[in-house]
């Protein structure tokens, strides 16, 4: 396992398929591989199985059709909690995510969980705090931090576990201006795999070199973020609008 | 009471009653209302020396009296079923200012009122030198199960969140020009609640998914585990025993 | 409600405790069923914390709701019915028990000696009659939304009144104080009539606001949502039943007729002591209301002396017997009953059956 970590993606999914127990289906056959330190933009209208195949990331979904590897690790029961570490979600709601009673005891809670303690694991906290600019607010409560704050102690308990890829579900929704960049600079200055599910086109341009369009429950479209941005027939195919005023092609897209 | 008040309750500060462990406190405070509550009632002297004693420990953490008073107002109904005694209890009456009052009445009323301010006190002031999260540490240290302080603690953590959600409707109620005046209001007030109830549900369901997927197993890490020495021992031991050493003299005298 | 230190005495307090701790063991492993946990399947897959945690918070946010009744008085929820009914009556339990917990440790709402008192009174009595008498009522009801919602206030109503009686019967037992015990249930059932009411017309709305939105969430309405309508010539007729079992076929009838004997025996129960003893306590008053106060002080030598107005070598024997007696008793029928709920769900599977003792 540990020889072909140096080799195999971050991400592989192949044929991945799945129908809810309602008989709903949501995924038809997914395949995405996502190299390693890659950063990937997972776009797609609302109903397209963005959540869906999130969820079957780190195994909270499974009993589908098709196959999950995190850096090789196949995705099944029996090593569910070394795929809970690899793969790092980022839920929208950052409320949902801080369920601790302060910032430390949180972005202690993975590391915590999987068996760390005493020092090394204080040293895990505040590094992770480090990462995201938010070392100083380790003893504060979630709910007296504003929403960017959250979001970023949010990032900071998923760092904390030294996850191989980090999932971001609309990282950027309900943040101002300047948290939105904040956050945009933290995410640039990790040098992890990133897999990030938003509607925000100009936020996945910014940030993410290549993009994924997910559509009817398959991969729709898969090149660099700006040919996708910028083919206005796929955009109308699928839902997908850009701000208004908005030209991919006129930006230039530092690295 | 509420949530939305929660981090009122607590003052910070840095004195020797805030520094002891919370279990030790726990103990202290359950040990010293078993003592009120077994000191017979006829000793009314011994309810002054545990008043006191608050009173010192109250001095001693620098909680101000207002403070404290205020947060007794909790104990208003019973108050209110204290005073009603003297009038209801049968038995010896007594004639005070002209009103007859019951003496077994009286003695009751005053029994509930001791006892069930003392018990406040005691409960008002362990709770405003305590953080939450000290408390709850400190139940789980003293073997209450695991499962229930995890309970409390999101019914802790969530509790202003889901405070601020009804807040948030109440005014999207209120900017939409409805103000609940009577009970014909309460079918909007009813749809709320049961909107909130759905919300609060989704969300543990939510939460529940975020632990998963940072690796819960049913179990929370306990990270630092607070032990208490020999001398945090002793100084909470303080207010029970010499409550102990006061209610042995209320039955002897 | 919520019961001070030193108002009931040490050994119905133990009892009540004891009681108490009882109901949150056994709802500590109902819940886990209740809220859909499969612990042995997946490692973190028990929801129990975070779902009765995000319930427990809810009760307590809705119990700061106000509702205003006239001119500037207001009620609120109490929530224990609520919760039995939204998400089953362990969780009810525990969330009730959390609050009550919380509440008498951080806001000195309820005295730490007497918080078994208060969780059985307020947590497991209110949840154990709510939800009894809305599942019977759910049952006997045609399967309509609305018999959902009317079971509720029904539920609700009679929750009340009946947490009044319960304080009743422990203080009966073990008061420390010498109000008549008629005196007691007259006032406290009286006002909790009215509480009642209000707390019933409330659960009815939020159970009927919840029901119309997600009726999946709603615990003790589930099976009836399962039944999908055909349209055939114009006329809606029920399509076949989607799931093997309708609920109707599952009803425990022995089980039901058990709850129902229990809640009779209660009953029976609590107007004994309601009609018993104030005669007795008037006629003791009355016969020797004086040497008895002199009596009481004088044998103030034991931590039961306080007890009270009556005959004290007897009553006090008798009280405290009582007091164990009573208590025991509501503990044996509770668990006799969930014995026979658990059977039952073994046998039957992922059967959901309520625990409906009226304990």
């Amino acid at each position: 396992m540990t020889a072909s970590d140096a080799v195999s993606p971050s991400l592989n999914v192949r044929g991945l398929a799945y129908a809810y127990p309602d008989g709903h289906q949501a995924l038809f056959g997914v395949d995405l591989t996502v190299g390693r330190g890659e950063r990937v933009a997972l776009l797609g209208p609302n109903g397209a199985g963005k959540t869906t195949l999130v969820l079957h990331l780190n195994g909270i979904l499974t009993g589908g059709v098709g196959s999950v590897a995190v850096a090789g690790l196949p995705v099944d029961r029996r090593n569910l909690a070394e795929i809970r570490r690899r793969v790092g979600i980022v839920f929208q709601d950052p409320d949902d995510q801080l369920f601790m009673p302060t910032v430390r005891e949180d972005v202690a809670f993975g590391p915590a969980s999987a068996g760390m303690r005493g020092a090394e694991l204080e040293a895990r906290v505040m590094t992770a705090l480090d990462r995201v600019g938010m070392a100083d607010f380790a003893d504060r409560p979630p709910h007296h931090l504003s929403f960017g704050q959250r979001r970023r102690v949010a990032v900071a308990t998923v760092l904390a576990m030294e996850p191989e890829i980090l999932v971001l579900d609309e990282p950027s929704s309900n943040l101002d201006p300047a948290s939105r960049r904040e956050l945009a600079d933290v995410l640039r200055s990790l040098d992890v795999t990133v897999l990030m599910v938003t509607h925000d086109l100009p936020y996945a341009l910014e940030l993410c070199p290549r993009a994924v369009i997910l559509s009817g429950g398959v991969i729709a479209a898969d090149g660099t973020t700006q040919a996708l941005l910028g083919d206005d027939e796929l955009m109308r195919t699928h839902r997908l609008e850009l701000p208004f005023g908005f030209d991919p092609r006129s930006v230039t897209i530092g690295a | 009471m509420g949530a939305g008040h929660a981090h009122k309750l607590y003052r910070g500060g840095h004195s020797p009653v805030h520094a002891l462990p919370a279990h030790c406190k726990l103990l202290a405070v359950l040990g010293f209302v078993l003592v009120v509550v077994s000191t017979p009632r006829e000793a009314v002297w011994a309810f002054g020396l545990y008043a006191v004693l608050l009173g010192a420990v109250a001095a001693v953490a620098r909680i101000p009296a207002g403070f404290l008073l205020k947060r007794l107002l909790i104990e208003i109904p019973f108050v209110a079923f204290a005073v009603l005694m003297p009038f209801v209890v049968p038995g010896e009456h007594t004639e005070v200012v002209g009103i007859s009052l019951s003496v077994p009445g009286l003695w009751g009323a005053w029994n509930i009122l001791a006892k069930g301010t003392l018990g406040v006190a005691a409960s008002v002031i362990l709770a405003s030198t305590t953080e939450l999260r000290s408390l709850l540490l400190g139940l789980q240290r003293l073997r209450l199960p695991s499962l229930l302080v995890q309970i409390a603690s999101f019914m802790l953590r969530y509790g202003d969140v889901i405070a601020d959600e009804m807040r948030r409707m109440s005014i999207a109620r209120r900017s939409r020009g409805f103000e609940a005046r009577g009970v014909r209001h309460w079918g909007v007030l009813g749809k709320s609640a049961g909107a909130l109830f759905i919300r609060s549900y989704e969300r543990g369901e939510r939460v529940h998914l975020a632990m998963v997927s940072r690796g819960y197993t049913g179990t929370m890490p306990v990270l630092d585990e607070v032990r208490a020495t020999r001398a945090q021992w002793s100084a909470a031991a303080v207010l029970p025993v010499t409550a102990l050493a006061v209610c042995l003299l209320g039955w002897t005298l | 409600m919520h019961v001070p230190d030193g108002f009931i005495n040490a050994p119905v307090s133990v009892a009540a405790g004891v009681a108490a701790a009882g109901a949150v063991a056994v709802s500590l492993r109902g819940a886990r069923r209740e809220l859909g946990g499969t612990p042995s399947q997946l490692p973190g897959a028990d929801r129990t914390a975070p779902l009765a945690g995000l319930v427990a918070a809810f009760v307590f946010a809705v119990q700061m709701l106000n509702f205003p009744v006239a001119a500037g008085t207001s009620g609120h929820l109490l929530g224990g019915a609520l919760a039995a009914i939204l998400v089953g009556p362990f969780t009810g339990v525990l969330c009730m028990a959390v609050v009550l917990l919380m509440q008498g440790i951080l806001f000195a709402d309820g005295g730490l000696t007497a918080l078994g008192v208060n969780i059985t009174v307020m947590g497991v009595v209110t949840v154990l009659v709510a939800y009894g008498l809305f599942r019977g009522l759910v049952k006997v009801l045609p399967r309509t939304r609305r018999s959902v919602t009317a079971a509720s206030f029904v539920a609700a109503l009679v929750s009340v009144p009946a947490s009044a009686a319960a304080f009743t019967l422990v203080y009966a037992i073990g008061g420390l104080t010498e109000v008549p015990v008629g005196s007691v249930l007259t006032a406290m059932v009286g006002v909790h009539v009215l509480i009642g009411i209000g707390e019933a017309v409330i659960t009815m709305l939020t159970v009927g606001a919840v029901i119309a939105v997600r009726p999946d969430l709603v615990y003790g309405a589930r099976g009836l949502t399962t039944r999908l309508k055909l349209r055939v010539g114009g006329e809606l007729v029920d399509a076949p039943a989607a799931q093997p079992a309708p609920l109707a076929a599952r009803s425990p009838r022995r089980l039901w007729l058990g709850g129902l004997v229990t809640s009779l025996v209660l009953a029976g129960f609590v107007s004994f002591y309601a009609s018993a003893s104030p005669d007795g306590l008037e006629k003791v008053a009355s016969d020797k209301g004086f040497d008895k106060s002199v009596e009481e002080h004088a044998a103030a030598g034991s931590p039961l002396a306080d007890y009270g107005v009556e005959d004290i070598d007897n009553t006090r024997l008798s009280g405290g017997l009582a007091g164990v007696i009573g208590v025991g008793a509501t503990v044996a029928v509770g668990s006799g009953v969930l014995y026979v709920v658990r059977r039952r769900r073994d046998t039957a599977g992922d059967e959901r059956t309520p625990a409906q003792s009226s304990v």
